[in-house]
């Protein structure tokens, strides 16, 4: 007896194995590496991002960041006045976002959550630049000629001393950077040389040796006229005495949150936590239950329809069956917007079958039915869009029942009522559930067939997430939304695992 | 087949057509006796399952009618025939337990639970398998399987137990030893079986009378030592067992006997079984195990025939000689690995013995090979 080893060794034989098997594992991996790829790239990257930006809320503090800052220590209430020194920060910030057109992107977030927001932020980014800015820069270069040119700005910005100009200086530089906007030859925006005035004349700033001549400075800027910033904002929009405006501000400052899911069920962000909206505005509970009933009831046709049709071809010779599942695969043939339209051409109120209905006097004239732009029109168009789906997986289970088992069944003395329903019905149910979960998973995202017919009671989950991500651009509330789909299916699918067992799942 | 109305079972001028072009099964009569077990053999298409599907229900009679017990059952639906039947797959239900598949008879038949309990206990006990009750069919070997198979065919205790070829799919020990246990069962239990095999062997052992299915038409129903011992016609001498067939013409008769010349003009005597007049061509069938290549080894009054060995083939308890005789390459002869056996060499010129009536001269029709495998 000569053992493996003693002729090669072990090791050299493990180490061809072990290099065998990897090449068989990288030729493997090449194989499907392209949809992989392809996947990650054009999916699941994409899918990433937009469930993160259903959490993601860093546009306020990134655009108000001295606003958000001072209203966190803030008791917001009724009773609560806007102090003085929020709308001189609220000032700074919107000067910055201002010079890039920053406000209106922030307005429009925030008017997401209370209307009206919008229209604040935009006003008063028009009149922030009458506040009198403009008087403050020729008085401060008149003394100092040096300050309306950026390089000056520059050394400024490096000293430690004024903390308040350095960081509104660098911001505002850094924002015309990524607008493309900055060069040498810049000037100086007109709120810098408030924003400087402010820091010189503050009472924490010392007077020393620095490369600004305070000493020059100061006498102008104390006959300078002061800025009332509150009265000026108030004057712009009353709004902005509003607590309201300040706590939406407040409530969305950090950069994650919870309010595009609390908008989703319907529930609003409150300073006292989440609260349900009043009756009026509820919206996504009904339309979510919506989307489950009507996915319940098109797969539900859809099995009671089709399973007879699988029945039927599973039990016919083979060349007919060919012929006749062809028949079933044929809408595939044509665009699903034809079909879909076709479904309005009948339903309408006008349509085929409304017309033959009348024609042969099975409802009157003025007693049209309303089959379309509504949820019958919807789970009438998708039930025929979908039933493919529930035949085939059908079909190809049926294919596998055996007739012998019917026969024995029928020869044990079962009628064929009991022969079915004992026998040939519980060896189907695999088919049953593949057809069941296919379909349901398909209608509950579905979006083109209720966006069409479904008119306003018939539309899903997935036309409202539709209107957020391409009309009302709200991208977070539509990823959370989308995100809440498919965290319910995958609760579905768990329940269906546990009830059904997914081993019982046969597509063939 | 005379005792049309004392049968169990009687199929009386049957026929059935599927496309009402060509008759699978033509005018079939057939008489089964209540205890007894009927074999219906024959290669496949010959219309064997074709009979035992229109007995259990599942085809219907082109023409003729089918008795049960003196009754017409031509139109009773199969649940309500009380036939137990065992399918070649044995159709067990996957999805129910061992013992589920049991009750389900009596499940049907509303039989109380206690009652259930005990005759499915009862039938697992006389198939040996009373540990199986909680096990799924798939979980079961296939021998296992078809235990279970026949135990729920005979559990509501049918009368009349259908099997159709319910051993095909097992491997050859296997069913050599179900062959016992089924026949066994049988004997003890005194059903009447009627069973559908293409397998001669698995026929021979098991039945009280075998009906050989051939074209549509039974070709011999007889005891198996009948069968094959006396075979009716060349069908079935060639199809029950191995068997050497001559060509010859008839030349005279004597008496039961017929002489009969070969192409190389050797006269043979034979039974003269199913053959026409002087002059027509018959075929004369003579077993292997009935011919010695020692003349001299026969009893006396055998007739000898020449021939020339071309092969002999060592099988430990027999030899195999192939010898030409006539125009015939193949004529085997069987003889018992004895201590005075001659173990001869090819190209030996032989002389073979054979009682006549051993020969049975029988009706010349070509019977191609491929039907007979």
């Amino acid at each position: 007896m000569v053992s493996v080893d003693s002729i090669i060794g072990r090791n050299s034989l493990h180490r061809k194995v072990q290099r065998s098997l990897r090449i068989q594992k990288l030729r493997a991996l090449g194989l499907i590496a392209p949809l992989f790829i392809f996947i990650l790239i054009s999916f699941v990257i994409p899918i990433g991002d937009m469930l993160f930006r259903s959490i993601e809320n860093q546009l306020v503090s990134e655009v108000l960041p001295r606003t958000t800052e001072y209203l966190k220590s803030e008791q917001i209430n009724e009773d609560w006045e806007p102090p003085n020194e929020l709308f001189w920060h609220l000032y700074v910030d919107l000067a910055i976002a201002t010079e890039v057109k920053l406000h209106t992107r922030v307005g429009s977030r925030l008017n997401y959550e209370k209307t009206g927001i919008s229209s604040l932020f935009r006003k008063s980014g028009r009149s922030i630049k009458k506040f009198g800015a403009d008087d403050y820069r020729k008085a401060l270069t008149e003394q100092v000629p040096e300050l309306a040119s950026i390089d000056y700005w520059e050394l400024l910005a490096e000293g430690t001393k004024y903390g308040y100009t350095r960081d509104a200086y660098n911001e505002w530089k850094k924002r015309l950077i990524e607008n493309d906007d900055f060069s040498e030859k810049t000037k100086p925006s007109d709120f810098l040389f408030v924003v400087l005035a402010n820091d010189i004349k503050s009472p924490g700033a010392t007077p020393t040796q620095g490369t600004i001549p305070e000493e020059k400075l100061l006498p102008v800027i104390s006959e300078l006229p002061e800025i009332r910033f509150k009265e000026l904002f108030l004057d712009t929009d009353e709004d902005w005495a509003e607590p309201d405006v300040w706590d939406t501000i407040q409530l969305y400052s950090p950069s994650f949150t919870n309010g595009y899911y609390l908008n989703s069920a319907d529930f609003k962000k409150g300073s006292d936590g989440p609260e349900l909206r009043p009756e009026n505005e509820r919206l996504y509970a009904l339309i979510f239950s919506r989307t489950l009933f009507m996915s319940v009831t098109i797969t539900l046709v859809c099995l009671l329809l089709g399973y007879p049709v699988a029945y039927f071809l599973a039990n016919l010779p083979m060349k007919y069956a060919n012929l006749f599942l062809i028949l079933v695969l044929l809408p595939f043939w044509t665009s699903l917007l034809v079909r879909t339209s076709a479904w309005k051409v009948l339903l309408q109120n006008e349509g085929v079958i409304n017309d033959v209905l009348v024609a042969i006097g099975l409802i009157a004239n003025l007693e049209r039915l309303e089959l379309i732009n509504n949820q019958t029109g919807t789970i009438i168009a998708m039930s025929h869009i979908l039933l493919p789906f529930m035949i085939l997986p059908l079909f190809s289970v049926m294919k596998t029942i055996h007739p012998s088992y019917v026969r024995a069944a029928k020869s044990l003395g079962a009628t064929p009522w009991t022969a079915f329903r004992r026998v040939y019905f519980p060896q189907s149910i695999p088919g049953i559930g593949a057809g069941s979960i296919l379909v349901f998973i398909l209608s509950i995202g579905y979006y083109i067939t209720p966006e069409l017919v479904g008119g306003t009671t018939g539309t899903f989950i997935s036309n409202r997430i539709a209107y957020h991500i391409s009309s009302s651009l709200n991208w977070g509330l539509g990823a959370a939304l989308g995100s809440i789909l498919l965290a319910v299916v995958l609760a579905l699918y768990w329940v269906y695992d546990r009830v059904v067992g997914i081993d019982n799942v046969k597509l063939g | 087949m005379t005792d049309k109305d004392n049968g169990f079972v009687v199929f009386s001028g049957v026929q059935k057509s599927y496309d009402g072009k060509i008759l699978v099964v033509k005018d079939l009569n057939l008489s089964i006796a209540k205890g007894e077990f009927l074999t219906m053999l024959g290669p496949s298409g010959s219309g064997k399952t074709t009979c035992l599907l229109m007995l259990a229900g599942f085809e219907t009679a082109t023409q003729g009618e089918i008795l049960l017990g003196g009754k017409p059952i031509n139109n009773i639906p199969p649940h309500k025939r009380e036939i137990g039947m065992v399918f070649q797959n044995y159709a067990l239900f996957p999805h129910m337990t061992v013992a589920e598949n049991l009750a389900f008879p009596l499940q049907v038949r509303s039989m109380s639970k206690s009652d259930q309990e005990q005759k499915v206990n009862h039938v697992l006990d006389m198939v040996q398998m009373s540990d199986f009750g909680n096990r799924r069919p798939g979980q079961l070997s296939g021998g296992q399987q078809q235990r279970i198979a026949l135990a729920r065919a005979l559990v509501f205790e049918p009368e009349l137990v259908l099997m159709d070829e319910p051993l095909g799919a097992l491997d050859k020990q296997l069913r050599e030893h179900m062959q016992f246990e089924i026949k066994h069962l049988h004997e003890r239990l005194g059903v009447t079986v009627v069973y559908v095999t293409h397998d001669q062997t698995e026929a021979l052992t098991m039945s009280d009378r075998v009906a050989v299915f051939n074209d549509g038409i039974i070709q011999q129903l007889d005891a198996p030592d009948k069968l094959y011992e006396a075979p009716n016609n060349c069908f079935v001498a060639q199809f029950i067992g191995e068997n050497n067939t001559l060509e010859g013409t008839v030349e005279s008769f004597e008496g039961d006997y017929a002489n009969v010349r070969l192409e190389n003009d050797q006269v043979i005597s034979a039974l003269a079984v199913n053959v026409g007049e002087v002059g027509e061509k018959t075929l004369i069938s003579i077993r292997p195990e009935r011919v010695e290549t020692e003349a001299e080894r026969c009893p006396e009054g055998a007739q000898k025939i020449t021939g020339e060995v071309l092969e002999f083939i060592y099988m430990g308890d027999v030899f195999r000689t192939r010898i030409r005789v006539g125009n015939n390459d193949e004529f085997i002869v069987k003889s018992r690995n004895s201590p005075s056996q001659q173990r001869l060499q090819p190209g030996e010129k032989v002389t073979l013995g054979c009682m006549n009536k051993d020969c049975r001269a029988l009706d010349y029709q070509a019977v191609s090979k491929e039907v007979l495998t």
